[in-house]
């Protein structure tokens, strides 16, 4: 019975306990109700991906009206896995919360801190599971809206400029897919994402839909933080509390990949987007230039949140090359850098939030000789570290094999370049801080100690996540597959 | 305890001992007891797994397969079992040498020491047990990794940045080179797996042979190929037990063991011979054989020296592999354990000589024989063996090269190892010959007393074992032509 | 001629290269969301004109109307106008903090205080 109705609870579940938590004013009230809905959430997702899991897919007709002309949620193998990376890392995070934000975000704040996580995790949910295109636009406002609040209530008064940036940015970017949107309607008149892919496969090309795509394509980029769009990102990320950076850096760039995915391949036709319209070259251009700059600007930053946010840019570039090599291995590897990278950044980042915590600073300088004083925390991080690089038996080492694999099955050697030459630039910025962090003494009046326990657990949870699909890939890789041969086969 | 069982208790049982050091970490006796547990049960086990592979049966299994495809599998072939029992017999020698150094030596952090060192030789016996390239590159790799903390152990500004040169050119070369190379292979040929005669015949154009061979030879730069060289003489900072083992026999001869290997079982000797794509190698590994040669002869510094002189040595494998015949392959394998013995004997003396009197320098030594008679002994043994003299054991190893230098037709590189042995000749047998005939500095330094006993009994050993091996070679030769045929 | 036919998406693009304009010239931040607001209202204009079915009346049932216009984009931009609002509302609520904080809303003064934006 309730079994059916999984598709839309995966999202309304969220939607209805936000108020919730803003009427629990007290904030552990409020963090238990937000982590109970967020662990149903992952529940669900995992439930749904096992139904999924054979190639079926599961359409769920809001309020019983059919599409085309109701809002239809559709669950396939491509958004079942993006599902089970937002959830996941929506609880390990929300672990993680309890004890960060109550010492980052003050205490009267924490009830609307949980609200707007909530709304933002419907939001993150809610794109990856409507079949709806305007369905999509509110989703990704919801996300936004709650994701610039969130950012705000960081310590730092930089937050709030950088969440004003975000604001105007993310807004343009929102209102690019509007339009794009918009243009699809006018030429099919349909809003629904299968609906619209059979109507413009019979309509073919014509000026708007070229200018419906370049319309999407930008405003995506730009949630999506793709070179050159990306300039919001590093003091988003830098300034947002630390549990906050977490959960943004691991999902909201991966529903964006997500969007585009659904948009290039499946609502207009991969023969359309990469072969009448030139986007392939252009994307692995961009991405390619963007793998390179902003992980040489990494290395030129003193502040650890901060290099790790320009190395997200760097990262979502790999996935782009992925998606720009138009091959059912590209996809995977695309898909896969996807999953992996939610786990390394997601260790990064949960790593960092340990540091902030005792520490107060994430500058290079300040964690001198840590790896002494805080040896589980920075060994954590160290281990997300060897994943971004991509050392064997860790998560990163296979997204870049298949990187590596599908670009030489292209034979386009100069993304193979690529590919290769960030994973070393990711070497020199990821480790100074490992040897600052071992190799440096500490200094001398510096007193901490370890983080406490319900920190460490859940930066644990993930570095142990690092290794594991290191070793065992049937789960990530099989998922990536399935995604992309459903990607690639509904484009012919 | 069957044969597939001992292959992976080779690469758990160092791993094990690592978490052993970890635990009796307070109790350095029973810490270094532990380490010398597992090193002798790792020759054990790699001695058990000896006579099947002289029956010419190569057990294999597999441990996980982290990529649909690719596993991480091990086998025992002959070049492989002879690289582990090298490497397992002298990393017992070098833990009870290790013992008279660290504490001789005052070293901290040796509970960390010795569980990175037992790490570093469970990665080492993963690269020599790899079944196939993927697991070949894992164990690599993270050897390169497990071997950092020891090259950066004293944690100075200096250690930091040889740590920094060592991670540099290791990394890059193996991320950008050696993993193209592995997974180009994947994707012609769908297979990874060492096999006799070779996978890649008919899968590739000889261009792309000849860069693939290319991306393999330089993308394992542990082998030191100029001009991918500079790492060696960096992680010279680390203690010399490290040195000694690490970077004179397992990390080195990681390096040109894989390139002997995928010479041999991945792009197989017909095929390399027929598209001739080694020539312009051979003229680069010669070229690091006399020019490493000649920079050694100009460090003063006692290690640098031994470092310089590795990599030129290194290059007489990397030579064999590249002439593609079975005479000159034998001299490679050879030359992989007698190098081994001699140099591995020479680090031995370099830091028993700084252990006993805080010299570092060819220039200090003068007169130091008279104080430290068996240390300098050993030295001028060893050093004669890695000149090729008899009675030890580097003769054969040179022998087989030049008899397949000529082979191939190359007699010009014939000359290449007779120059290259007067170098030899020019920097390292000075340095007995100061510490006997010089005169010591006048100013009544401070008494230096011989070295501690436990390096002395490492020294002894692996200078005895040089001997054998110019009486006994012949069992190498049997290993080695198994492997090449 | 037919470039005037269209003459509201002329209105369109205007008003979002306006607004697009005062968004990136402007140093004060509630002019930026004034500029952002012109830019979402040059959107909702396109949506409405999409709906116009020529000759059609508003979409009201009454007797004696055959041809409506589409109401169904009508519907969407209502939605979009209530993202827009709460996205200014959100935007002035962040100003309000930003002027406590800096004692400026002009990004030239932030800018001098703290160099991040």
């Amino acid at each position: 019975m309730i079994r059916e109705h999984l598709p839309v609870l995966q999202v309304v579940l969220p939607l209805v306990a936000a108020p919730l938590c803003l009427l629990l004013m007290r904030s552990v009230w409020a963090w238990l109700l937000a982590f109970i809905v967020s662990l149903a959430a992952l529940v669900i997702s995992i439930v749904l991906l096992r139904e999924v899991y054979a190639g079926e897919v599961l359409s769920y007709a809001i309020g019983g009206w059919a599409a085309p002309w109701g809002i239809e949620y559709r669950v396939d193998a491509v958004n079942a896995f993006i599902l089970i990376i937002v959830t996941a890392i929506s609880v390990v995070a929300l672990m993680f919360a309890k004890t960060s934000v109550a010492q980052e975000v003050a205490g009267d704040k924490q009830g609307l801190f949980y609200t707007a996580w909530l709304l933002c995790l419907t939001g993150l949910l809610g794109i990856a599971v409507t079949g709806d295109a305007f369905n999509l636009f509110v989703f990704l406002e919801i996300s936004s809206l709650s994701s610039y609040v969130l950012i705000g209530l960081g310590q730092d008064r930089r937050a709030l400029t950088a969440s004003f940036q975000y604001l105007v940015m993310g807004t343009i970017g929102a209102t690019f897919i509007l339009i794009g949107i918009g243009l699809l309607y006018m030429v099919t008149g349909t809003l629904n994402m299968m609906d619209l892919a059979a109507r413009l496969a019979v309509l073919g090309d014509s000026r708007t839909v070229q200018t419906a795509l370049a319309f999407l394509t930008v405003g995506i980029g730009l949630k999506l933080a793709l070179f050159p769009l990306h300039l919001w990102l590093p003091n988003a990320y830098t300034y947002a509390p630390s549990a906050v950076t977490v959960f943004l850096a691991a999902t909201a760039t991966k529903v964006a990949v997500y969007m585009l995915l659904r948009f290039l391949f499946q609502v207009f036709d991969a023969s359309f987007t990469f072969g009448a319209m030139p986007l392939g070259g252009f994307l692995a251009v961009l991405a390619a230039v963007g793998i390179l700059s902003t992980s040489t600007v990494s290395i030129f930053q003193d502040n650890i949140k901060r290099m790790l946010a320009y190395s997200s840019v760097a990262q979502v570039g790999y996935m782009v090359l992925g998606i720009s090599l138009v091959s059912s291995a590209g996809l995977t590897a695309a898909l896969l850098h996807l999953f992996n990278h939610a786990l390394m950044k997601g260790t990064l980042f949960l790593a960092l939030g340990c540091v902030a915590y005792r520490l107060g600073s994430v500058r290079l300088g300040a964690i001198a000789g840590l790896g002494q004083r805080m040896p589980w925390t920075m060994a954590a991080f160290l281990v997300g570290a060897l994943s971004l690089i991509g050392i064997p038996l860790t998560a990163g080492f296979v997204s870049k094999w298949y990187l590596i694999l599908a670009a030489v099955e292209r034979g386009w050697w100069p993304l193979v370049v690529v590919v290769i030459a960030g994973s070393l630039l990711a070497i020199i910025y990821v480790w100074r801080v490992v040897e600052m962090a071992y190799l440096r003494p500490p200094p001398e009046k510096l007193s901490v100690t370890e983080a406490p326990l319900s920190l460490l657990v859940p930066t644990w949870l993930l570095a142990g996540a690092n290794v594991y699909f290191g070793v065992d890939t049937q789960f990530s890789v099989g998922m990536a597959r399935q995604a992309a041969a459903l990607l690639t086969g509904s484009s012919g | 305890m069957s044969a597939e069982a001992a292959l992976i208790g080779v690469i758990l049982v160092p791993l094990l001992g690592a978490l052993a050091v970890v635990l009796a970490g307070s109790r350095p006796n029973l810490r270094e007891a532990m380490s010398l547990g597992a090193g002798v049960v790792l020759l054990a086990l790699v001695v058990r797994l000896l006579p099947r592979v002289l029956s010419g049966d190569w057990p294999a299994t597999v441990l996980a397969e982290p990529i649909p495809g690719l596993a991480l599998a091990f086998s025992a072939e002959p070049l492989g079992v002879l690289f582990g029992l090298i490497a397992s017999f002298l990393w017992i020698v070098t833990t009870v040498y290790s013992i008279g150094y660290m504490r001789g030596h005052g070293e901290a952090h040796q509970t960390r020491f010795y569980a990175f060192f037992a790490i570093a030789m469970g990665c080492t016996m993963g690269v020599a047990f790899a079944d196939n390239l993927f697991t070949l590159f894992v164990f690599y790799e993270l050897l390169t990794l497990s071997t950092y903390p020891l090259v950066t152990h004293a944690g100075t500004r200096e250690a930091r940045q040889g740590g920094r040169t060592y991670l540099g050119i290791l990394m890059a070369t193996s991320m950008g080179f050696l993993l193209l190379a592995v997974v180009w292979t994947w994707q012609l040929t769908g297979n990874v797996r060492f096999t006799s005669g070779g996978i890649l015949a008919g899968a590739a154009s000889p261009l792309v042979i000849g860069i693939l061979f290319a991306l393999y030879v330089f993308g394992i730069g542990k082998a030191a190929l100029m001009p991918f060289h500079r790492w060696l003489p960096a992680a010279m900072v680390a203690p010399t037990p490290v040195s000694a083992l690490l970077h004179a026999v397992a990390v080195v001869k990681a390096g040109v063991f894989a390139i002997l290997k995928i010479t041999v079982y991945i792009f197989g000797l017909d095929l390399l011979r027929d598209t001739g794509v080694t020539d312009w190698l051979l003229w680069i590994a010669a070229v690091t054989i006399l020019v490493a040669s000649v920079i050694a002869l100009r460090q003063d510094n006692l290690k640098a020296r031994l470092a310089y002189s590795t990599i030129s040595q290194l290059s007489y494998i990397v030579m064999g592999a590249l002439l593609v015949n079975s005479t000159a392959l034998v001299g490679s394998t050879l030359h992989l354990a007698t190098h081994a013995f001699g140099k591995i004997t020479l680090f031995f003396c370099a830091g028993a000589i700084l252990v006993a009197s805080h010299k570092t320098k060819v220039s200090q030594l003068d007169g130091l024989g008279r104080q430290m008679p068996w240390t300098m002994g050993a030295f001028f043994l060893a050093s004669l063996s890695i000149v090729g003299l008899p009675p030890m054991g580097g003769m054969w190893s040179k022998w087989y090269l030049a008899l397949g230098a000529i082979d191939a037709g190359y007699a010009v590189l014939v000359g290449v190892l007779m120059v290259s042995t007067l170098l030899n000749i020019a920097y390292l047998i000075p340095v007995p010959i100061r510490a006997f005939v010089g005169k010591a500095d006048a100013g009544g330094e401070i008494q230096i007393r011989e070295a501690p006993i436990a390096c002395l009994l490492a020294m002894g050993v692996t200078v005895a074992g040089c001997v054998a091996l110019f009486f006994n070679p012949t069992w190498i030769v049997q290993l080695a032509r198994q492997f090449v045929e | 001629m037919d470039l005037l036919g269209l003459y509201n998406y002329w209105i369109v693009i205007l008003l979002m290269m306006m607004g697009f304009y005062v968004v990136i010239a402007s140093g004060h931040l509630v002019k930026k969301l004034i500029g952002l607001n012109l830019f979402q209202a040059s959107v909702f204009i396109l949506y409405i004109s999409m709906g116009t079915v020529e000759g059609g009346a508003a979409p009201i049932l009454r007797s004696g109307v055959g041809v409506f216009s589409n109401p169904l984009p009508h519907v969407l931009i209502l939605t979009a106008i209530v993202v827009g609002v709460a996205t200014t509302a959100l935007g002035l609520a962040l100003v309000v903090r930003i002027k406590e904080a800096y004692g400026s809303a002009e990004e030239e003064d932030i800018h001098r205080q703290d160099d991040s934006l």
